[in-house]
């Protein structure tokens, strides 16, 4: 290809971007292989050590509940938005993106206030008789469930309002005209239109919260190890570069081989919302 | 007790529905029979769409009553009804086939596979959209998604169909072509159509009765050729074909025939109603192609203005004739282009004559 005038005014942002965001992927691919020494060392230790087995699982397993719940809470929340009158939309709008307001450390906590031992809930749920003893709703999985789904719907609705918002409403009135009640047309027709929003939603909340570091920390209450809060403690205490850039190196292979296999059953521009 | 004799087919009872304070559609009465071509004809804007919706089960009527057969069917879902409706736009579902789209409303209904399969078949043939049946939507024409959007309206044999603006996304051409293939599809089904359009020559040529709709009311009723010839409003001469408006006071009635002034000419006109009395202000609506066109003659002209040639437009098969008349203001005629042995020019004065039965009286009415 020649070189054009219009690449010259791209390269310094080029550049930019190749120096902060290419070069450290680089450089952890790198470490993966050479930290302490040449090797596939590291990547041996995920069939020899049985607790880097079990932080993957708990990582993969928690990642895969919150996608689920977060895109199911999304996608009431979205459905509600998309058939509101566009007022009432736009103020229901704002309230989601409040949200992204809101430190994630404090949401944390908030939660730890409400659902703790002597927490608000509690409280309730005592002093109305319902239970004798407070029921342990954090410092364990469940916790963790509960912040990272509740931090995740903002960013399952986006995708899945988007989606809601472009479909043509004449296509369900189509469906109950043909004799369909209003649960098949959900089903048959309304569903499978919002597919594109929903694997939206999966990919974006199951990518994201792979990182996640400080809910689970705070929330876990210490029981609920996964793998970024690993990779933190063997990067800052223990200074375990191999075996921290190994399991990113692998976190990354896992999410593109994901986005691959997607891409083999729909075009991915498309799910995120580009025209072709 | 229902009345019998309205009992039979879609009954509309004073039927309106207001949006806030706006009233999209007011007190509209209508008797659809059994098995006719029904056009609701108006500008956009004119609640023919809210009508219809209505119909259809998607608009709840703020007052009246819809009866099919007698029977209210108000408190029905639009699933409910097994009506037939084609959207504008067609609303064909994207996800699914040619196929899959015309079988969805038999496989909705429980109907047994080898029954749906012969049925599809049967609508692909009848649409001849045959070798298209495994083609997604957004794969065909315009002209092809309009039919598989009827194949699969009329796929579970409803008695009623209605369609809005049907044939609003094809152009010129092929409108016209269509036109007949659902005019054919109308005789060979027949269900009773309700057709939206506000296109004045789709509703001519295609319908049984025209409905004249303007800011939701009901202007006139009847047959196509009704409602050319004898319409009775302004609005209707005006909205269907056009129409050139005489207004002057009657200065003698004699039986039938009035006689009024129009820019200080006599003209008249035959009545076929009841006559205006003398000194009443009249309007007579005068289709342009029932006006002669002569060049300046030698005698009076018996029922007729003189009038200075403005402007032509050619057309091909005819030719429009624009001219002043000198203190009323401008008249239109349309000439045949093949016969015309004079040719006019711009500047030039000339006779503009017609019968006496060819005007019509109208009312003004202020808005519809
Ligand atoms: N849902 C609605 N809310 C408010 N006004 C509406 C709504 N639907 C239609 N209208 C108004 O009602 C009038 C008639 O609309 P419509 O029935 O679509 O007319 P047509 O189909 O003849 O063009 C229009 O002025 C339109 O703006
Ligand atoms: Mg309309």
């Amino acid at each position: 290809m020649r070189l054009n005038n219009y690449w010259l005014l791209v390269a310094p942002l080029l550049l930019l971007v190749m120096a902060l965001y290419a070069w450290p992927v680089i450089n952890i691919l790198w470490l993966s292989v050479t930290e302490p020494q040449a090797g596939l060392q590291n990547y041996e230790k995920l069939f020899a050590s049985s607790s880097l087995a079990r932080i993957l699982w708990t990582t993969l397993r928690v990642c895969l509940l919150t996608t689920f719940g977060a895109v199911l809470a999304g996608y009431l929340v979205a459905y509600m938005m998309a058939h509101l009158a566009s007022g009432e939309r736009s103020w229901m709008l704002t309230f989601v993106l409040v949200s992204f307001w809101v430190s994630v450390l404090v949401r944390a906590f908030a939660w730890l206030t409400l659902l703790g031992r002597n927490g608000l809930l509690n409280g309730a749920l005592i002093s109305s008789g319902l239970t004798d003893e407070p029921i342990t709703f954090v410092r364990n999985e469940l916790g963790v469930l509960i912040g990272m789904i509740h931090y995740m719907i903002p960013y399952a609705v986006l995708p899945l309002l988007a989606n809601m918002q472009g479909l043509d409403g004449r296509v369900m009135s189509a469906s109950r005209s043909l004799g369909a009640g209003p649960l098949v047309t959900f089903r048959r027709i309304y569903l499978p239109l919002t597919m594109p929003g929903i694997f939206a939603a999966s990919i974006l909340v199951f990518v994201i919260s792979l990182g996640f570091y400080v809910t689970p920390a705070i929330l876990g209450g210490g029981r609920v190890l996964m793998a970024a809060e690993y990779i933190s403690v063997q990067v800052l205490v223990t200074l375990q570069w191999g075996t921290a850039s190994m399991l990113a190196t692998l976190m990354l292979g896992g999410v593109l081989a994901l986005m691959f296999t997607l891409s083999r059953f729909m075009k991915l521009s498309e799910v995120f919302g580009a025209k072709a | 007790m229902p009345d019998p004799a309205s009992s039979d087919g879609l009954t509309l009872k004073g039927l309106s529905k207001r949006f806030g304070s706006f009233e999209a559609v007011t007190d509209v009465c209508l008797d659809v029979r059994r098995g006719e071509f029904l056009t609701l004809l108006g500008p956009s804007g004119s609640g023919k769409t809210s009508l219809l919706m209505m119909i259809a089960g998607f608009l709840d009527p703020s007052d009246g009553d819809i009866a099919l057969d007698g029977q209210s069917i108000i408190r029905l879902p639009a699933e409910k009804r097994n009506f037939g409706m084609v959207f504008q736009g067609y609303a064909l579902f994207p996800h699914m086939s040619v196929w899959q789209n015309i079988a969805y409303p038999l496989e909705v209904r429980k109907q047994p596979r080898a029954q749906i399969q012969s049925r599809v078949q049967e609508m692909l043939d009848l649409v001849q959209l045959t070798e298209f049946s495994d083609r997604l939507p957004r794969q065909l024409s315009g002209g092809q998604q309009q039919r598989v959007a009827l194949a699969r309206a009329l796929s579970f044999n409803p008695q009623i169909l209605l369609l809005d603006e049907p044939l609003g996304a094809l152009d010129k051409k092929l409108r016209t072509d269509v036109q007949e293939q659902l005019k054919d599809l109308h005789r060979r089904v027949g269900a009773t159509f309700i057709y939206v359009t506000h296109d004045q020559e789709e509703a001519l040529s295609m319908s049984d009765r025209v409905v004249i709709m303007n800011h939701g009311k009901v202007v006139q009723v009847g047959a196509p050729n009704d409602l050319y010839e004898r319409p009775e409003t302004v609005f209707a001469a005006n909205f269907l074909g056009k129409s050139n408006f005489l207004r002057g006071s009657v200065t003698a009635a004699n039986g039938q025939t009035l006689s009024c002034v129009v820019a200080g000419a006599d003209v008249h006109h035959r009545c076929n109603g009841a006559a205006p009395g003398v000194g009443e202000l009249v309007t007579l609506a005068l289709r342009p192609e029932k006006i002669d066109v002569a060049p300046l003659g030698d005698a009076p002209l018996s029922n007729g203005l003189q009038g200075t040639v403005s402007s032509l437009t050619y057309y091909g098969s005819n030719f429009t004739v624009t001219t002043e008349v000198a203190g009323f203001g401008s008249v239109t005629a349309e000439v045949g282009a093949w016969r015309n042995p004079h040719r006019f020019e711009t500047g030039q004065t000339v006779d503009l004559s017609w019968q006496e039965d060819a005007t019509v009286l109208v009312s003004e009415g202020t808005e519809s």
